[in-house]
């Protein structure tokens, strides 16, 4: 795997893909369920999404959206939002 | 008439699909890694149920950008026979084959036991000669069927549902629903009716011994289409 982080001027992208609204989180439903029975009785929804960081020899929002397209998110079920980590 | 049983890192239902296909349908198949790029040969494609790719990111996300399916994708436009069983069904709808996606089941946990289906049509080979009722195992933990509401309409409309969860006498409930599926949904078909995805494994119902023999009547679609 090609490693670009040694380089001085590494570009990174930070990508959080998170569950539509509508749709039922079964995986935050289980981790509010597991930090209610540890005692934090204030918790209420918990929503798990997935933080995705990639190095760029350059950073376009175009083509990190392309990624997100094409392969990082699923439209269907899936929101996507993208940073530049600088 | 040859079946391609497709082959990923992390497929496990390969084998019973082939053996299911060879020794109880009588049909000829043969493996097709996933770096394969033609189908050249084959009349229909079996994507089989596992973990391709080790549900990396999203159940079947990183299958369906593969080589092989890039050529399910060409193959199926032309008509050809496509069916995809559980991950097999995750890929079909993340390569885009097949409307909606797969969710983590609602009840939270990997279902393994038998279920039954209602065949909601009989407009497809895949679907024209189940049983009313078919009585098929399930085997997943991201089995919930989940599609836009408008997009639902639109498959209801064009009679895309080809099974929904039922209780023994043929009724769809919340109590049968193993996964929380909308609508009870198990398995769909695309717009053409060539393209068939289910959570359920035909191919482990396919003699007595194994529980049923139910999935031959889906199998069977494979020969329909070719006779057609």
């Amino acid at each position: 795997m090609a490693r670009i982080s040694q380089t001085i001027d590494v570009a990174r992208a930070q990508i959080l893909v998170t569950l539509k609204p509508s749709l039922l989180d079964s995986a935050g439903r289980t981790v509010a369920s597991s930090l209610q029975n540890l005692g934090f009785t204030e918790v209420g929804e918990v929503r798990v999404g997935k933080l995705i960081e990639i190095e760029l020899a350059e950073f376009s929002e175009a083509r990190v959206k392309e990624m997100c397209e094409k392969l990082l998110a699923n439209p269907v079920i899936e929101r996507f939002e993208i940073k530049e980590i600088v | 008439m040859k079946i391609a049983v497709l082959r990923f890192p992390g497929s496990n239902c390969d084998q019973d699909a082939f053996f299911a296909l060879t020794e109880d349908m009588g049909i000829d198949a043969a493996y097709v890694w996933h770096e394969e790029t033609s189908l050249k040969g084959f009349d229909g494609v079996f994507v089989p149920g596992g973990f391709s790719y080790g549900d990396y990111l999203r159940c079947g996300a990183m299958a369906s950008r593969s080589n092989v399916m890039q050529e399910v994708v060409r193959f199926a436009a032309d008509g050809g026979p496509v069916l995809g069983a559980c991950n097999g069904f995750q890929i079909l709808c993340e390569a885009g084959l097949l409307p909606g996606a797969l969710l983590l089941n609602e009840q939270q946990k990997f279902v393994c036991q038998d279920v039954f289906l209602k065949t909601e049509t009989r407009r497809s080979p895949w679907t024209s000669e189940a049983a009313d009722v078919v009585r098929i195992p399930i085997a997943h933990g991201e089995g919930r069927y989940v599609v836009e509401p408008e997009d639902l309409k639109r498959m209801e409309d064009r009679a895309q549902i080809a099974f929904r969860y039922v209780n023994a006498s043929g009724t769809v409930d919340a109590e049968s629903n193993p996964n929380g599926s909308v609508d009870g949904i198990a398995g769909i078909l695309n717009e053409a009716g060539n393209v068939l995805g289910l959570m359920p494994h035909p191919e482990r119902a396919t003699r007595a011994i194994l529980g049923g023999t139910d999935g031959k009547g889906i199998l069977k679609g494979f020969e329909l289409v070719m006779a057609k």
